[in-house]
């Protein structure tokens, strides 16, 4: 089955086959970055505009290489800085932009839904970079893609996501995708962090992170996303790094050939053990910063190739 | 002198519902029947229902500060369409409803504007704000007839303490919105599946027992007369019943919204499901519905709330809250009768008598000597609602492009006909 999405704005709405389809070409594309010349030309003539109403630097730079490599005209948006400030509204901005004819357009906004509600109003491929606490699609991708060169498949697997869950939309689009996939996926951490209502989604909870990594063969660990945070979901730094940071002690519970994942940026001392993280045999970090610029070459590739192909069927060159 | 015949009387009083005739003399009911009609110039019904009119208590008409929401005028012909022959208006205005100068302000509007009659409650603080009483008998000279903070919640239990108390002592009535200000703070739909799937910000539906808890603890401490706009969860009944059971003078209400709807009906962030407070799950709905088949629950209100298309086109969390209701609350309670879960008569014991007494006005009902404000409606006439067509400035309805049954043939208050369908 082929990629048939006109925006990439959650893992929710994906065939497993669709996610299959992604991982593939990222696959392609992960040999492509690791030549001398990393350049191809799938977006050739197309244009691309990253809109972040929220700072990130990682997520931005990894969408704009990608954008580069395959060929696209790049433009970075710094939108906390720009006319939200002046009173307008999310969809006069999406209007004013689509008026500029862009092809892809990359956003990440604070609030759940607002990636929807603006690809809503325009004639191009929208990709979610991060929507409130709703959805992340193309970390779950990166990971995805991480976990099947790591583990050798995408399935059967048990996975222990632990920390920040209630704020987090990478924990969201994780856990939808590995959902889909069929592998088996625990929660860990304390129980301010981790919503009751995930049990209702097929997820084991755990609020003790040793019986919570028990004999698991990936474990991903999430940011504290203490901005995200109003005050008093634990009580110091401190006592949950000792009661739910990763350390050696903790990780030799999971299966001795785990992998331990992080989507960035880490709160070394935190949420995990800085020699875990830098240990070469069991963290994949790294790898998942290089997955994540094949992945979404991969997406945008494939968006590209359904917007061709819909325009091309459209007598006013725009989608239908 | 007009005579209806050939009617289903509705009459909430004695929950009956039979063919019958209803003579009206003037601007009052003057004798209801179910033989032969008197002679005289007639009506015929056609066999339709003819009901009191509705009483809906928690309109927001957007004057003083936003006609371009809603007027007077344009909440009076929505009302008017809708069945609604008595408004009974909010004071969560820009600026509030809290000086006895507003009121008069609001009243005047009302005459001159209303083709439906209108009824103002008032703030209970100055501006909402939940610090100092307003000037309770001054604004009941005035003609308010309650006195309520709207979804604000006084935080201070000595301040509400206070202003309950000086309340009792004037006789006045007294609305609440149950709800945990804490737990429900930054909030935008009910926590459960749905939410956590769409990441938003949640509560959880123990914020409105705790609210009704508390302020239950000061009706009992002060004796005022008292109604909670609101009830929307399962677990709020047990108190409410312990309450009415132990003799408090409480009433509650609630919207055709949370009777009707559930939080699965936000879907894709859609913000004309965005009510306050949010929609709750389908258990709670069933229970809701339930309570105002036993009449625990006293009230049911269209708590039209009119919100213009900016303030709406916003990412869920942002976008404002409410949703207009004059014109669809009787086809939507229609619904609940359709499904078998409430007779007419229930029906309108809940949108007519029920609030009529509670805020001491004499219509809301078929007895002689009411005034006549009635409606004629055919409950089974089918149609597809398009909210461009809603005469409410405002045209922020849920019920876009839903299927309904019930359009209201004729509405008349104090015997003059205000609408003809």
């Amino acid at each position: 089955m082929a990629f048939r999405q006109k925006h990439l704005l959650g893992i929710e709405p994906l065939h497993p086959e669709e996610i299959k389809t992604v991982l593939d070409v990222a696959d392609r594309y992960v040999e492509l970055n690791r030549q001398a010349n990393k350049h191809s030309d799938a977006l050739k003539g197309l244009t691309q505009i990253n809109m972040f109403f929220e700072n990130s630097t990682r997520t931005q730079a990894s969408f704009e290489l990608a954008g580069k490599r395959l060929g696209a005209d790049v433009m970075n948006m710094a939108m906390q800085a720009s006319s939200i400030k002046k009173g307008e509204t999310l969809i006069d901005t999406a209007l004013t932009l689509n008026a500029m004819h862009p092809d892809l357009l990359v956003v990440r906004h604070p609030h759940s839904g607002a990636v929807d509600l603006l690809s809503q109003k325009v004639n191009c491929a929208v990709l979610n970079a991060g929507d409130g606490r709703h959805e992340h699609p193309t970390q779950a991708l990166l990971d995805a893609l991480t976990i099947r060169r790591a583990k050798g498949r995408l399935h059967r697997l048990n996975i222990a996501i632990c920390g920040d869950i209630a704020h987090s939309r990478v924990a969201r689009s994780n856990l939808i995708l590995l959902g889909k996939m069929e592998n088996r996926v625990r929660l860990v951490g304390p129980p301010t962090l981790v919503p009751e209502q995930f049990r209702e989604f097929g997820c084991e909870i755990y609020d003790d992170m040793r019986e919570g990594l028990k004999d698991v063969d990936v474990v991903m660990m999430l940011r504290l996303q203490k901005e995200r945070m109003d005050g008093g979901f634990i009580p110091s730094e401190r006592e949950y790094f000792y009661r739910y940071g990763l350390d050696a002690e903790k990780l030799a519970h999971a299966k001795p050939d785990a992998i331990v994942m992080h989507p960035g940026p880490m709160n070394r001392g935190v949420e995990i053990d800085g020699t875990i993280a830098d240990d070469i045999n069991r963290s994949v970090i790294q790898e998942q910063v290089e997955m994540g610029v094949a992945v979404r070459m991969a997406a945008m590739d494939l968006l590209a190739q359904n917007l061709r192909a819909s325009r091309e069927t459209s007598d006013q060159g725009v989608m239908v | 002198m007009t005579i209806f015949t050939n009617a289903r009387l509705i009459n909430p009083e004695t929950l009956t519902d039979d063919l019958g005739w209803l003579r009206m003399e003037g601007n009052v009911i003057a004798e209801t029947g179910t033989g032969t009609p008197p002679r005289g110039e007639s009506i015929d019904c056609g066999g339709k229902c003819l009901a009191p009119g509705i009483v809906d208590l928690g309109v927001k008409v957007s004057e003083p500060g936003e006609r371009h929401k809603e007027s007077f005028a344009s909440a009076g012909r929505a009302a008017a369409a809708g069945g609604v022959t008595t408004m009974i208006t909010r004071p969560d205005t820009q600026s509030a409803i809290d000086t006895p100068e507003v009121l008069e302000f609001v009243r005047r509007r009302a005459t001159e504007d209303a083709i439906v009659k209108v009824k103002h409650m008032a703030a209970l603080t100055k501006g909402r704000a939940g610090r100092e009483m307003v000037e309770i008998g001054f604004m009941l000279d005035a003609g308010a007839v309650a006195f309520t903070d709207c979804d604000h919640v006084v935080e201070d239990t000595k301040v509400l303490q206070r202003a309950l108390t000086y309340a009792r002592s004037c006789g006045a009535l007294v609305i609440g919105h149950p709800q945990d200000p804490g737990l429900s703070k930054g909030a935008a739909v009910t926590s459960g599946k749905f939410a956590t799937l769409r990441g938003l910000p949640a509560v959880s539906p123990m914020a409105e027992r705790m609210g009704l808890d508390r302020d239950l603890a000061l009706i009992e401490m002060t004796g005022v007369r008292y109604h909670f706009d609101q009830l929307t969860t399962a677990r709020a009944l047990p108190a409410l019943e312990r309450a009415k059971h132990n003799g408090l003078d409480v009433t509650a209400g609630v919207s055709i919204h949370h009777l009707t709807l559930n939080d699965l009906d936000v879907g894709d962030y859609r913000t004309f499901f965005k009510v306050k407070p949010p929609l709750r799950s389908e258990d709670d709905r069933l229970a809701m519905v339930e309570g105002v088949a036993s009449g625990l629950i006293d009230v049911i209100s269209s708590m039209h709330t009119p919100q213009d298309e900016e303030s709406k086109r916003l990412p869920f969390e942002e976008a404002a809250s409410g949703a207009v209701a004059l014109e669809t609350l009787l086809p939507a309670a229609l619904r609940l009768y359709h499904s078998g879960q409430l007779s007419l008569p229930q029906l309108f014991r809940a949108m007519a008598l029920n609030p009529a007494t509670r805020m001491g006005l004499a219509s809301g009902r078929l007895s002689e000597g009411a005034p006549a404000d009635l409606v004629l409606f055919d409950a089974d006439a089918p149609f597809v609602l398009d909210r461009f067509k809603l005469r409410s400035k405002s045209k922020n309805t849920p019920f876009d492009g839903a299927r309904m049954q019930g359009k209201v043939i004729g509405t008349w208050v104090e015997g003059l006909r205000v609408f003809e369908g």
